[in-house]
């Protein structure tokens, strides 16, 4: 019956995304898009965070990475869509490989620490290095060739660009929740509860949370692939260390115990920031005092307090 | 006869000047239960720690089955057979019970490394999970969240745990600590039960005087870090230097045993 009324909702969600272009303003098309993306960035970030316990500062580092290899992919090389899709997921699962090696080690604040500073040294390198990555102006002028697999897609088109947003984000989220149920899922939500218990059951702690990290740069890299056309510009300031503290935001205001709350996060974050922006300059006051409220009276985020508020009124 | 499941040599352990563990030297055979004693600081779980890879030992040598593993961590102990409950709880708190003792299958069987197959639906790791709590005695509470469950009941969680992975040698600290007389009945009656059945090789760590009568096949007495004595129950009662030992530091049973 639960799962019933679940799919059901689900359902209606995915058709009602389905359909944006159809009924809303290309400006709701855009910010969809950005929804969507965002979600994706935050719920790779949520496998670490709120299943796996580890509070990264440095997840915009592998978001920022795939937006710079999908634009100097289309620059140099003009691949088709779908490939730069898989150079950046590959780029920024083997540059989480690297700092995942250095960092899994430490737990905690240090853990913390030392992902901020890894962030921080991807940023200097992507601002410094003009001849590549074009400095703090970022990489702009690319354009989008085809899809791939001989799909005819007008990706210019932003409503065609958002199905396929849509679409490849759906996937994405479906290996990321299968990953979540699977019995490796299992042992990061053991890892978070006590990390030592499931050392003394004969695994290698830092080995899941090291495959764990990867796994989330990886699912941060595609994001970032996805987000350099629709900004049509690769920029610093996408692996800044305030980009980091986006995915953190978004999961929990959304919820971090729920495989859906960060793209509910990601959701209510850029519907609000749009919102509250065309009526004061000061969103993030507004920001700071919904997080506030949300920490100290709804631990679970948004989509945890609406399923505790449904399953009191069932009763 | 056999050889030992565990033979420890001249294992000590300093920490700065202070030594916790000195030149201990110990077999210990299979299917026997063996209990260490000794009154609070004496050096019990600074051993427990070193034979199950949490700690490193100064001096000394651990073997399992004739292997080395001293120095080894945690993870590749528990992987050649060793397995240890805490003196606390140390169990996940937010899972139900039968998730608790599915997690330590896993991890056991291997399946903890496959990323695409759907946990809630492996039948074969469920049901051995219900298999070891129902030993324990508690599969009525398979659905319940670990952490509501009562103390009693989440001591006999952790030694479910501690038996899923089928260890050569399974170390009890303190497993009745903090319970109410009646579960320690249970318990003892419980652990009593799985020794007997000559599945398990127990190594135990109690203060409850009575558990280790009960239980052990042979008890090693530590003082100040060292051995005082090791030998039968029965021996160990009337042995006058352990009586000294436990009548000068703590046990108020012992007093009254030897003045009735």
């Amino acid at each position: 019956m639960k799962t019933k009324v679940l799919m059901a909702i689900l359902a209606v969600v995915i058709a009602g995304l389905i359909a944006v272009p159809w009924i809303a303003s290309y400006f709701y098309v855009f910010i969809f898009t950005e929804i969507l993306i965002l979600g994706l960035f935050a719920a790779s970030f949520n496998l670490i965070f709120g299943y796996t316990g580890m509070l990264s500062f440095g997840h915009a580092a592998f978001f920022g990475i795939g937006s710079y290899a999908t634009a100097l992919v289309l620059i140099h090389l003009e691949w088709p869509f779908l490939a730069c899709l898989l150079v950046s997921m590959g780029a920024s699962a083997l540059l989480a490989l690297m700092i995942g090696f250095l960092s899994v080690r430490l737990n905690e604040v240090y853990f913390a620490m030392l992902t901020l500073a890894f962030g921080m040294m991807v940023f200097a390198i992507a601002y410094q290095w003009r001849s590549v990555t074009n400095g703090s102006d970022g990489l702009a002028g690319f354009t989008l060739g085809s899809f791939g697999l001989g799909l005819d897609l007008t990706l210019a088109n932003p409503s065609v660009y958002y199905h396929v947003v849509l679409a490849i984000v759906a996937i994405a989220s479906v290996v990321l929740y299968v990953i979540c149920r699977s019995s490796f899922g299992m042992i990061l939500r053991a890892i978070r509860q006590n990390p030592e218990r499931v050392s003394f059951a004969g695994l290698n702690v830092r080995t899941y949370r090291l495959v764990a990290f990867v796994i989330a740069g990886t699912f941060a890299g595609l994001a970032g692939g996805l987000i350099a056309p629709f900004l049509r510009v690769a920029s610093p300031e996408l692996l800044h260390w305030s980009m980091s503290a986006e995915p953190i935001l978004m999961a929990i205001l959304g919820g971090t115990g729920y495989f859906l709350g960060p793209f509910i996060g990601s959701a209510a974050f850029v519907l609000l920031e749009t919102w509250i922006t065309t009526y004061t300059e000061s969103w993030m006051l507004v920001l700071g005092i919904i997080l506030a409220m949300m920490v100290i009276f709804f631990r679970k985020g948004l989509l945890g307090t609406a399923i505790d508020w449904w399953m009191e009124v069932k009763k | 006869m056999s050889n030992p499941v565990l033979t420890i040599a001249n294992l000590t352990k300093r920490f700065g000047g202070v030594t916790a563990v000195s030149d201990i030297n110990l077999e210990v055979m299979p299917k026997e239960t063996i209990a260490i004693i000794g009154p609070n600081g004496a050096g019990k779980t600074t051993f427990y720690n070193m034979v199950s890879g949490r700690m490193q030992p100064t001096e000394g040598k651990i073997m399992l089955d004739g292997k080395d593993i001293t120095g080894m961590p945690p993870h590749k102990i528990s992987r050649l057979g060793v397995s240890r409950s805490f003196q606390i709880n140390n169990i996940f708190p937010e899972m139900t019970v039968q998730e608790n003792v599915e997690v330590v299958l896993s991890a056991y069987h291997g399946h903890s490394r496959k990323l695409f197959n759907i946990a809630s639906r492996n039948t074969g790791i469920q049901q051995e999970a219900v298999e070891f709590l129902k030993r324990l005695g508690i599969d009525s509470l398979k659905q319940q969240r670990a952490e509501v469950i009562s103390y009693g009941d989440k001591r006999l969680l952790e030694i479910a745990m501690v038996l899923a992975t089928q260890p050569k040698l399974v170390l009890l600290d303190e497993p009745t600590a903090g319970m109410t007389p009646d579960e320690t009945r249970r318990t003892t009656q419980l652990i009593k039960k799985l020794a007997d059945s000559g599945d398990y090789t127990f190594m135990i760590t109690e203060h409850d005087m009575d558990v280790v009568f009960n239980l052990a096949d042979r008890i090693l007495v530590m003082h100040r870090g060292e051995k005082l004595f090791a030998g039968t129950p029965e021996e160990v009662k009337n042995h006058p230097e352990v009586r000294v030992a436990y009548l000068g530091e703590e046990d108020d049973e012992a007093v009254e045993e030897a003045n009735p």
